[in-house]
Order: C-alpha cells, then sequence, then structure tokens
C-alpha cells in the first residue's frame, strides 16, 4: 500500500498531482522511467509517468489526466488514502549527456513526463530550450517548473488563450530556421503531436526522441501489449523503450492500438459515473 | 469350472473416472472442470495400487514422491496422514495433482499399466491435498534451528516457492521477490482458474507465509534492485524467473489489434480477472471467431478460454499434425469435448485487417510433413500453392516463450546461452556466479510445474550446503 501525502488538481479536475510514499522506488528511479500502479483489488494496471521523486522523503511525484475510470477512480483518491499497488521504476532511463543545444518539447500531460528529462539535460550542462503547449490556458502544467529547468521557456495554446496562439510545433519550426546548432530534440505528448513534431524535425536532420505510452498490462517485458513498431521492427515499449527514435515509430500502428479497447473503457466509465465503482 | 475361477479371483477394479462438468455447460463458465474424487472413489481406485516392492512410479517423479505409502493411506482411510506423505516431498501437492503430465511420469511407468490403465497417481495426490486444505488442519512441520541465513528467490512460480518451502524448513530466512502484484507465478498469470483454481495456489502460498516466508510483491530485481544489491544483503540468491518472453509469429500485420500473445491474453484473464470485466477493470477482447496459433497446454487453455468468453468458433492452428502436439492428452480431449477445433498442418503466413487496425483473417499455408528436425519431430513443409484464408476477429500467438532478459543480461558475472537461457549445473542449479542458483524455466525454457519444482528442490539442497558450511 502506497499512502498519498499531498494532492493537487492542476487543470480544471482534468489533471491531478499527487506525492505518494513509495520510498524504494524513489530511491531507485532515473529521468525517463515509469511506474505501473493498481489503485485497488479490482483495478487494471496503468503505466504512470513519474514527475519527479524525491529519495529523501521516500515520495514519488504522480501527474495524471483523467482519460478513463483508473484515472478517474484515481482522482477519488484523498490525502491519507492509499495505491495498492506501484510497481517500478520501469522502462530504460532517458539516455542524457553534454550535447550542446537540446529542445525539449511537451505537449499536454506529456510535460509531466517532460520536466524531470528536462531537468536531467541542463544538469547535464546542455543549452535547453523548452516548448511547452496545450490545448487552452487552464489546462496548461508545470509552467515555472519547466521555466526553472530550462534556459528557455516558450509556451503555446491552441486556442491563444495563453503564449504563443497555436502549437508547439510552429514555435519549433521558428527555432529550428533561426538556429543550426541543434543537437536533439526530445518530444513527449499526444501521439499526432508527437508524429507531426517529428515530420517536422525529420525535414530538418535533427535527431529526435519520443516517449511512448501504448496500452501495458505486465510491463516487465511479458505480455507484448505494449509493441510498438519502431524502424519496421517490433519492440516492446515496456523494456525495449519507452523512448525511441521518433523518425522511426509507426504512429498510426501506436494510434490504432491504443484506441483497442474504446468500448470497453466507455463501459467502465459508465459504470463508474452510475455505480461510483 | 472356468466360472468357478472367475469368482474366485479379486473383483477387477477399473480406473475410476473424475467426476466433471458436461463440455457444454462448463464451455461457459470459468468453473474448474474435474470436482476431484470423493472419499469412496478415492479409496476404490487407491485399491488398485499394487505396493510393489520395488515401485517405479517413485522414480518417474521428478520430486520423487513415495508414492505407494501416499496411496496405501488413502486406501486405508487416512486423508490427512496421506497428504502430510505428499508434503514430506510436494510442497504444492494440490497443483501438481491437477497440472502434472502424469501420463508421462509415474502414470507412464506404473506397473499396473503394463496390463491395466494405471493407477491415477495424479488424481488420488489431488484428492489428498484437496482434503486436507478443506477439511483438515494444515499442520506445520517442525523448522529447524535458525541458521542466521537469508535467503532471496527471485520469482514465485513453481521453482521459487518449492526453493522457499525448502530453505525455510532448513532453518534459513527465506524472503521472495516477485514482480507481478500476486505470488504463484505461471500459475497465477498463465493458468486458468477452469483449470487450477486460484484459491489454491493462494493457500499454497499462505502455507509457505505461516512456515515464515516472507512475501515481497511488485518488485521487478533487474530495476529495483539488481542481483549484486541483493547479494549484499542475502547470504545466497535463487533466480526462478520462468520463461516470461513471448514468442510472436513474425509475419505481416500481427500488430493488429486483437491479436494477443498467449501471455498477454491468459495475463488479462487469469491474474487480472478480465473475464468478470467489467466488475474488474481490465478489459479483454471477447473475439466471436478465434484463431489460436501452437498446439500445446498455453495453446488449449487460450482456446477453451476463448470458448469461455463467448466465442462461436475457436480454431486450434497448428503447422504440424496431431502426433506432434505438445499438449497433454486430457488437455486435447478438453479442448474437443468443448467444441475447439482443429486445423492441423496448418501455418499462418499473413492478418488479414480492417481500417480500425482490427484484425479480420489469416491467411495459412497447408503443410506436409517432411523429413525428422533436430527435435526428432517430422518437420512440416509448405504446400506450395496452397494459401486459403480464414476469417476471425481474434487472434492468440501461443508458439512458446522465451526467457525475458531483463534481470540475466543486467547480471554481471551471470553466463547465459546462445538463446538467453541462465547456464546452470542442473544437478544444483548454482550459477556461474557465486551465491546464485536459477533453476526452471529460465534454465530449461518452456517446461512443466513439477520439473521446475525438481530443479528447486536440488537448488535448495545445494544452497543449503553452501550457506550451512558459509
Amino acid at each position: 500500500m502506497h499512502k498519498i501525502t499531498y494532492k493537487r488538481e492542476m487543470a480544471e479536475k482534468t489533471v491531478c498531482h499527487f506525492k505518494v510514499e513509495a520510498p524504494r522506488i524513489a530511491r531507485k528511479a532515473k529521468p525517463g522511467q515509469f511506474v505501473v500502479l493498481k489503485v485497488n483489488e479490482t483495478g487494471e494496471r496503468i503505466p504512470l509517468t513519474m514527475g519527479g521523486t524525491d529519495p529523501a522523503t521516500g515520495l514519488i511525484d504522480l501527474i495524471f489526466q483523467v482519460v478513463g475510470k483508473s484515472t478517474a477512480l484515481l482522482r477519488t483518491l484523498n490525502v491519507g488514502d492509499s495505491i495498492q499497488d506501484i510497481i517500478g521504476p520501469l522502462g530504460k532511463p532517458t539516455h542524457v549527456e553534454n550535447l550542446g543545444t537540446v529542445i525539449c518539447v511537451g505537449g499536454g500531460t506529456g510535460v509531466a513526463v517532460m520536466y524531470p528529462i528536462t531537468k536531467a539535460y541542463k544538469e547535464a550542462g546542455n543549452n535547453v530550450i523548452a516548448i511547452i503547449g496545450s490545448r487552452t490556458k487552464d489546462l496548461l502544467i508545470l509552467e515555472d517548473e519547466m521555466k526553472a529547468a530550462s534556459h528557455d521557456l516558450r509556451v503555446t495554446t491552441d486556442d491563444g488563450t495563453y503564449g504563443v496562439h497555436g502549437f508547439v510545433t510552429d514555435v519549433l519550426r521558428k527555432i529550428l530556421d533561426e538556429r543550426k546548432d541543434v543537437k536533439l530534440i526530445v518530444g513527449i505528448g499526444p501521439v499526432p503531436m508527437m508524429k507531426f513534431l517529428c515530420k517536422l524535425t525529420k525535414e530538418y536532420g535533427v535527431k529526435t526522441m519520443v516517449s511512448l505510452n501504448p496500452i501495458m498490462v505486465d510491463a516487465t517485458g511479458m505480455c507484448g501489449a505494449c509493441r510498438v513498431t519502431v524502424g519496421g521492427k517490433t519492440k516492446f515499449c515496456c523494456v525495449d523503450g519507452p523512448e525511441f527514435d521518433g523518425h522511426e515509430v509507426d504512429y498510426d500502428e501506436l494510434v490504432k492500438r491504443q484506441r483497442a479497447y474504446l468500448t470497453e473503457e466507455k463501459v467502465s466509465m459508465e459504470k463508474f459515473t452510475t455505480v461510483g465503482r | 469350472m472356468a466360472e468357478k475361477e472367475e469368482k474366485e479371483k479379486k473383483p477387477k477394479v477399473p480406473r475410476q473416472k473424475m467426476p466433471e462438468q458436461e463440455p457444454k455447460v462448463r464451455a461457459k463458465n470459468f468453473d474448474e472442470v474435474p470436482f476431484g474424487y470423493t472419499p469412496e472413489l478415492a479409496q476404490l481406485e487407491s485399491s488398485r495400487c499394487l505396493q510393489c516392492k520395488k515401485p517405479k512410479c517413485i522414480e518417474g517423479c521428478p520430486v520423487e514422491i513415495d508414492i505407494p505409502a501416499f496411496v496405501k493411506l488413502i486406501s486405508e482411510g487416512d486423508f490427512a496422514g496421506s497428504a502430510r506423505k505428499l508434503k514430506e516431498r510436494n510442497s504444492l501437492p494440490a497443483v501438481c495433482g491437477r497440472v502434472c503430465p502424469q501420463e508421462d511420469q509415474c502414470e507412464k511407468v506404473c506397473i499396473v499399466g503394463k496390463k491395466d490403465q494405471p493407477v491415477a497417481v495424479g488424481r488420488l495426490e489431488r484428492f489428498a491435498a484437496d482434503w486436507e486444505r478443506t477439511k483438515g488442519e494444515i499442520t506445520i512441520p517442525e523448522k529447524a534451528k535458525p541458521t542466521g541465513k537469508k535467503v532471496a528467490v527471485v520469482g514465485s512460480g513453481p521453482a521459487g516457492l518449492t526453493v522457499a518451502g525448502d530453505l525455510i524448513l532448513k532453518g534459513h530466512e527465506v524472503t521472495i521477490f516477485e514482480a507481478l502484484h500476486k505470488t504463484g507465478g505461471v500459475l497465477i498469470y498463465g493458468i486458468p482458474e477452469f483449470r487450477l483454481p486460484k484459491a489454491i495456489v493462494q493457500a499454497e502460498v499462505n502455507y509457505l507465509e505461516k512456515l515464515g516466508v516472507k512475501v515481497e510483491c511488485n518488485c521487478v530485481i533487474g530495476r529495483i534492485d539488481t542481483v549484486d544489491e541483493l547479494l549484499k544483503e542475502y547470504d545466497a540468491v535463487f533466480l526462478g524467473l520462468g520463461a516470461g518472453l513471448p514468442q510472436f509469429l513474425n509475419v505481416p500485420g500481427e500488430n493488429f489489434c486483437g491479436i494477443y500473445s498467449a501471455n498477454e491474453y491468459l495475463t488479462r484473464s487469469n491474474l487480472m480477472k478480465a473475464y468478470m470485466f467489467p466488475k474488474y477493470d481490465t478489459p479483454i477482447a471477447r473475439g466471436k471467431n478465434v484463431a489460436v496459433f501452437g498446439a500445446g497446454n498455453v495453446a488449449m487453455d487460450s482456446a477453451r478460454t476463448a470458448l469461455r468468453l463467448g466465442a462461436d468458433t475457436v480454431r486450434i492452428i497448428y503447422r504440424r499434425s496431431r502426433d506432434e502436439m505438445p499438449a497433454r492428452i486430457e488437455e486435447v480431449h478438453h479442448a474437443e469435448e468443448e467444441g475447439v477445433q482443429f486445423y492441423l498442418l496448418t501455418a499462418p503466413t499473413k492478418f488479414l485487417g480492417n481500417d480500425n487496425g482490427w484484425v479480420t483473417g489469416v491467411e495459412c499455408l497447408r503443410m506436409e510433413l517432411g523429413e525428422p528436425d533436430d527435435s526428432g519431430r517430422r518437420r512440416p513443409v509448405p504446400i506450395k500453392g496452397s494459401e486459403f484464408q480464414l476469417e476471425c476477429d481474434m487472434g492468440v500467438v501461443a508458439i512458446g516463450a522465451g526467457p525475458n532478459p531483463l534481470l540475466p543480461t543486467q547480471t554481471q558475472g551471470l553466463e547465459l546461452n546462445k538463446r538467453g537461457y541462465i547456464v546452470a549445473d542442473l544437478e544444483t542449479g548454482k550459477t556461474t556466479k557465486l551465491g546464485v542458483w536459477a533453476g526452471g524455466d529460465i534454465v530449461t525454457g518452456s517446461a512443466t510445474v513439477i520439473l521446475a519444482m525438481g530443479a528447486g528442490r536440488k537448488a535448495a539442497n545445494s544452497m543449503h550446503e553452501y550457506l550451512v558450511n558459509k
């Protein structure tokens, strides 16, 4: 059991931030790794990225968007409540080195995944430009944190309610037009964002890493639910990833596989909203 | 005269069948298929044992259970005593009584079986273990004096549970580390409820905990702690990791939605209880027209699970012939009775799908048997131009599993063979790394529960010797 010690609604009741007791994971986790959690006995195993970890307090940060029953259920928990199972750290850590100039692009709740990675690139001595974006101002998360974790932060909203009116890719294109010293781009967000971001960066020939979030079950390489096609080969995102060369990923297949259980997700959500569990 | 002679002979008792659910009924539920022997049936069956002076059955058992002795106790009505006798050699009798391939082991060499059908050792084992669990008092055997030595067991499948059970009785402190949120390994995630009720596995683990074994779930060794870190805290480590890496067919279209590895399909259903969705949150595809690739026990489990989840048609697609099918005869028989169809000498070449990325069918080739291959089985050879298509809205790939590289490849000094399995001495379980033993599927490749337990037993003996001399 893992007790929740802190809870904050970050964006219009759709994005939530927990601090949870998980001392062993807090001690070991590195940027880019994730956990799998199961809220209660009847719950499903869902992968969530850690927004941060603190070995001293033994707490890990979970930042999640309410997208279905499991995350809706998770959001009903309060400080003092416990999450039954948390497994981690899982996945390969981000390979961080000093490359020069790195651009970190986060979209939606992908910003939460991006944050510790951005911090790590800065700490490794890189000149870090960060671009974060959301549909609208109220959904924007971790602006201050991202500002501190980078040398230059740009913000976009799709509807123009805050920052630059447009997509993260619009800002990215401008930067890539202006400077030729960008060594690496890391893009994390909804699949369509990563797809278009990679299309763009391929034009400019800049290496781009993405962090994928397919459906997972065990997340230890045992089931293959999370298989993704990268460079024409099948990879297990949970153990081979979650980060891959963004120019090699088959995003269309990923989107379809993410939608495999839409019908069941609706059934689950309806039951949750009517019965409450 | 002839008539008189007949009368004087002891009436021959035939091998007793286990009552079981009707195929049509059971194909729609997840309850266990056989009901098990009643005490009367068990005693009748046990009376068939000849109590051989030189019993072959004991040699046929990988953990050398004193079979004549436990069978005799049943015939005498001492069911609790029989269970105790079993547990002297086998810490998981209720499991083994259900899933051991007895027909290839103890029952294969049974003397009664030379002229008649062999004594139903497996059914009797199951009976005694079930009787103890449900009716009797579970007795805790005496433990040896504490040695002060600490052992870490990685993996809570049959091998790990056996090592833990043996070493705790020898006085060592034992902690099991399990990657999943529940203990039991393949017994929990792989074997379906209708073949091995999960309450039985839980009871076996509870028993170990009563003996003092500590269990830590949600610990993926290799990620949270390395083997070297464990060695700092523990005097010896046993790796019973299983063969948890699913193999795929590697044909085009295999990543269409609706195509599962057997590991995923069974894990969703068994471990996550997706068959009770939406009471349980994990979803599972309920295919109407299901193709299962492979013909081992896991393929049979997958096919029978699909039937229970409402499939109209379930086909086993296998590239060799009936004689080469690796599944137990009983499993094939159960699957056929329930309505699973067999497409033998048939190999998939590609999957077909729709715009949503869902599988809609599979293209197959007919095969014929050629010369024997390395495994001694006749190699299937494609018949040119024999392509045909089968419709399916779900597929399960059950063609075997390999070693999960997560832990082995991260452990320095641990030698692996070229297929990625851990190199360990088959008699002692010793690996190339000091203080580390391994056994079960991670050494041998996918095998049986009882062979993993046998490997666990040997490793436990070797570890004990090492620990007392350390």
